[in-house]
């Protein structure tokens, strides 16, 4: 197994295993605190523990064995959104995120050979997401679940009170689970309209496939309709976001070489991706092969070809919409896209270039909604605080929010859904498809 | 282990609010002066003046020295607890109290952050003038201390001169109110002295500012300088045109890479030696001609390139890339110490060729960022602390170009405080006597000398790490006498054991 204690860090460091947060990355910060004041969880608690600084700070003293590897630096560290935040404003560009995930490394490492798993957690990290027939046979499940009328009989007798408060209100708002995962509706190549202008292969993700397949088939459309081939490799699995996330770099390092593979073999110019947090797992592949240089390679060259849905549209030149689509909409910066990624403009031009769509910008659209991966199941109360926040934040007037990224559009139904407020919840490449399909209703 | 002083705090702010565990209180070891850290013996996150008046109150009675902190973005130590204090944070006091439009004042706790009250009063077209460049972070509380200044201060003058009146809770927790909303307090000035004491004698807790409604238009320039001795006689020629801008900035090259390989990328030249960032602002019908004016300075004094600012955005870029450029030595350099010398404006160049001669002396790098118009330098040295004697040269190197402000007729701290970085240049900068008449002050307010000891006043008794304390204490040990009883507290004080490293051993076991 690749879990065996070896002597990495600094001696007398308890970051005890393979892939520790390094000295080139924690070293670069020099504590001047601008990231306190972006930090979510900092804003919340006023603890510098639970700030970027503070995290970074923990993190080198564990790194060189003045702290152990006990809660004082897990909690900091697994506390943390992920959000990036910090990376935006940091001028001496220390990467947080990565320090962080390393870190959580270290801690999933350290249980492992503790015995101390946590069985659950690993049955999804490890048993599920991975594993696209099981993927397909939950989807499948939750659609009998919706349709047969289970759903509205589990809601009429209350037998949903047996889940933890945070489980049964996102019960409440998943999406109408569609026929079949995009993965095995969408055929393996789809021609482009009009003259190809490049290639794109399909990331279809795990969680926009199971709960927003309709989002990934609108991706295909409208790259089609803008002249860009699409292919759809049938191998490909979910992207190990959620394994770095959790520590379980192992794992991911494993379903990051079988997406690489599958991707090669696909061959297009292009990995389109519409899922923020994927995306940003997908171009930080090379960080998880940093000790193994034939892997990092190919890592580097497939991480260049991945591009978010709307930069590539803006990259290869899309049509602006010609029929009208008049609604008033506000814009949600998904942290996986404007920190991790720092797409902020392209959403924004593609919203822009529907006729008669209005952009109400709400404030601090960059702060994290709280949805944070499955932050908001281990940290419910931080990660409701911040969908209070972003629900306050929504402008007045608007039809619909705007983001792209699957976690964040279950995180703000479910803030829509308490306030009970006529707001629809959209990826921003479905009012693109949108405002094309009106094209054909002329 | 917890100790019974740890009950009575958890009792006064509850158990969440009160950190004393070793481990869990390491990230309070030291604020954005990295040079010299300690353990605090806790945390305490209070929420209100009284919950301060208590902790301060049951602390002093028990003669645990205490030390107040902000956001911990200070460039000089003084919220580093270099002896066991309890650190009060007051991150979490942070609400706007009032606002006062007609009359432009607002009331503050002290740990409102400086830009957020700016961003919560703009839209009645006010703002808060002082602007350090960490106002994205930094508090209200910190500047108070600290006395802050930042990059308007040329025209608008330093944290003082904005602060009117104040609710201070003193060492022994009483509370009083100091200074008048309106109008002169009558008596001594305390809030005068409360200001820029650097936690020392007291801790505000309301803090009432002015706001100011934001000038009508401003015009800002960025001008390309060969020589840093053009660019610093264009400097002294504006000024002397009898324009006031409100910043005039500049940055070496050295601080000029270092940015740009930031996310604030301007693209400066990588041949020049300075460059200027000049803002002007009055009214819209004058501040075209007058930024016609500052570039024809410019271009007398053989500027390469003058450009102003065509959009709020490169505006905004241009301020950032000066702001963010301590925050941005991290991409050329591991650690850094800033230094935050005076001097007369028309002595620059001299002393920037001092600070060349002394970087080359000590084999480090010194890159220099300042506020140009009011003289107040910022040498960056920079340091690697994991080489040994590194930080050390780099301390002592940081004295030296202190010392050449001081002989050039300036001072050792413009805005960015004493603490314990510049506590030896005190002695440099002022007579024994002088700094026994601060000494009288401080015991004062703060007779057994435990609260946020050992910062801007060098004192007697705690001046271990205070090389240059100690020889005045050798010259001057007759002058103690006279004051048998503080010194003997002082003397106890410096013996105060260091619960962190006690409390870790049985944490451990």
């Amino acid at each position: 197994m690749v879990n065996e204690p070896t002597a990495v860090a600094a001696k007398g460091s308890d970051f005890r295993f393979p892939d520790a947060p390094e000295e080139e990355k924690y070293s670069v910060c020099v504590h001047c605190g601008f990231c306190l004041e972006v930090c979510p969880t900092y804003q919340a608690w006023g603890d510098e523990n639970h700030s970027p600084r503070g995290r970074v700070y923990l993190i080198k003293a564990c790194a060189e064995g003045e702290l152990p590897l006990d809660e004082s630096v897990i909690d900091p560290v697994f506390t943390c959104l992920d959000c990036r935040a910090c990376e935006t404003v940091c001028p001496s560009g220390v990467q947080v995120g990565a320090l962080v995930e390393e870190a959580r490394g270290q801690v999933f490492y350290a249980r492992d050979a503790e015995g101390k798993r946590d069985p659950l957690m690993r049955f999804f990290l490890r048993g599920v997401f991975p594993r696209p027939a099981r993927l397909r046979v939950i989807r499948r499940l939750m659609r009998f679940y919706q349709k047969s009328g289970l759903q509205k009989l589990a809601r009429s007798t209350g037998v949903l009170r047996v889940l933890p408060p945070q489980v049964r209100e996102m019960e409440d708002v998943i999406p109408d689970i569609g026929r079949g995962p995009a993965i095995d509706v969408l055929p393996e190549t789809m021609a482009p309209q009009g003259e190809r202008k490049a290639t794109a292969a399909l990331f279809t993700g795990c969680v926009m496939d199971v709960f927003f397949s309709d989002v990934n088939e609108a991706t295909a459309r409208v790259l089609v309709r803008n002249g860009v081939e699409v292919r759809v490799p049938k191998d490909q699995i979910c992207c190990g976001a959620l394994q770095v996330h959790a520590g379980d770099r192992d794992m991911a390092r494993e379903m990051a070489k079988r997406n690489i593979e599958v991707f090669e073999r696909a061959g297009a110019d292009y990995v389109a991706i519409n899922a923020a947090g994927c995306g940003a797992a997908l171009k930080e592949y090379p960080e998880l092969f940093r000790d193994d240089p034939a892997w990092r390679d190919r890592a580097v060259q497939f991480s260049s070809r991945v591009r978010d849905i709307s930069q590539l549209l803006v990259e290869v030149g899309f049509d602006p919409p010609k029929a009208k689509l008049p609604m008033t909409v506000t814009y949600h910066d998904a942290c996986h896209l404007c920190h991790a990624q720092k797409i902020r403009y392209e959403p924004r031009s593609l919203l822009m270039s529907v006729p008669g769509l209005t952009l109400r910008e709400m404030p601090d659209s960059d702060r994290c909604c709280g949805s944070a991966g499955i932050y908001n199941l281990t940290h419910p109360a931080m990660a409701n605080e911040l969908l209070e926040r972003k629900m306050d934040d929504v402008p007045a007037g608007v039809e619909a929010i705007v983001m792209g990224n699957p976690g964040c559009m279950m995180q703000i139904r479910l803030g829509v859904k308490r306030r009970n407020q006529p707001l629809r919840v959209m990826h921003t490449v479905e009012v693109l498809d949108l405002a094309y399909q009106r094209e054909g209703s002329r | 282990m917890r100790d019974v002083h740890i009950d009575r705090l958890v009792e006064i702010v509850g158990e969440r609010r009160c950190l004393w565990r070793p481990h869990q209180v390491k990230a309070y070891a030291c604020d954005g002066y990295t040079a010299e850290e300690g353990l605090p013996r806790a945390v305490v996150f209070p929420e209100t003046t009284e919950e301060v008046s208590r902790i301060c109150r049951y602390l002093y009675e028990n003669d645990i020295p205490y030390l107040p902190r902000g956001a911990g973005t200070g460039l000089s130590g003084g919220a580093t607890p270099t002896g066991g204090e309890v650190v009060i944070s007051l991150a979490r006091m942070n609400k706007l109290l009032a606002v006062d439009f007609d009359n432009l004042r607002a009331v503050v706790q002290p740990g409102l952050v400086n830009l957020t009250l700016t961003r919560r009063v703009s839209h009645a077209d006010c703002y808060y003038a002082p602007d350090p460049s960490s106002q994205s972070v930094c508090t209200i509380g910190g500047n108070f201390a600290e006395n802050a200044g930042g990059s308007h201060c040329l025209k608008y003058g330093v944290t003082t001169n904005h602060v009117v009146a104040a609710k201070v809770v003193l060492p022994d927790g009483d509370v009083i109110d100091v200074g008048a909303p309106f109008g002169d307090a009558p008596g001594y000035d305390l809030l005068g002295l409360l200001v820029g004491s650097e936690g020392t004698l007291g801790i505000a807790t309301e803090i009432t500012v002015r706001i100011l409604k934001k000038p009508q238009a401003l015009r800002t320039a960025l001008a390309y300088f060969d020589r840093v001795a053009d660019a610093s006689d264009t400097v002294t020629d504006i000024i002397g045109a009898g324009i006031i801008p409100a910043a005039i900035e500049m940055m070496d090259q050295l601080a000029m890479q270092a940015v740009d390989k930031s996310n604030y990328h301007v693209g400066y030249p990588t041949d020049i030696e300075a460059v200027l960032l000049i803002e002007v602002d009055g009214l819209a019908a004058g501040v075209d001609e007058l930024m016609a004016r500052v570039v024809e300075i410019c271009r007398r004094h053989r500027v390469r390139e003058v450009r102003v600012a065509q959009s709020d955005a490169e505006r905004a870029l241009w301020w950032s890339s000066r702001k963010m450029a301590f925050g941005a030595m991290g991409r050329i350099s591991p650690d850094y110490i800033v230094q935050d010398g005076v001097i007369p404006r028309t002595r620059l160049t001299e002393v920037l060729q001092k600070i060349d001669e002394v970087s080359r002396r000590y084999g480090l790098k010194i890159a220099n960022v300042f506020h140009a118009g009011d003289g107040n330098l910022h040498p960056l040295i920079l340091y690697d602390s994991r080489v040994p004697g590194e930080a050390e040269r780099a301390v002592r190197a940081g004295s030296e170009v202190l010392r050449a402000c001081v002989d050039a007729g300036g001072s050792i701290t413009g805005e960015h405080g004493v603490g314990i970085e510049k506590i030896g240049e005190m002695a440099y900068m002022f007579s024994e006597d002088e700094i026994h008449a601060q000494r009288a002050v401080k015991s004062c307010f703060d007779p057994k000398g435990i609260v946020n000891a050992g910062k801007l006043i060098p004192l007697p008794g705690r001046c271990v790490e205070v090389k240059r304390a100690r020889e005045i204490i050798e010259e001057n040990w007759q002058i103690l006498n006279s004051f048998p009883d503080q010194a003997a507290v002082q003397a106890r004080g410096a013996f105060v054991q260091q619960p962190g490293r006690e409390a870790s051993t049985s944490a451990q076991g």
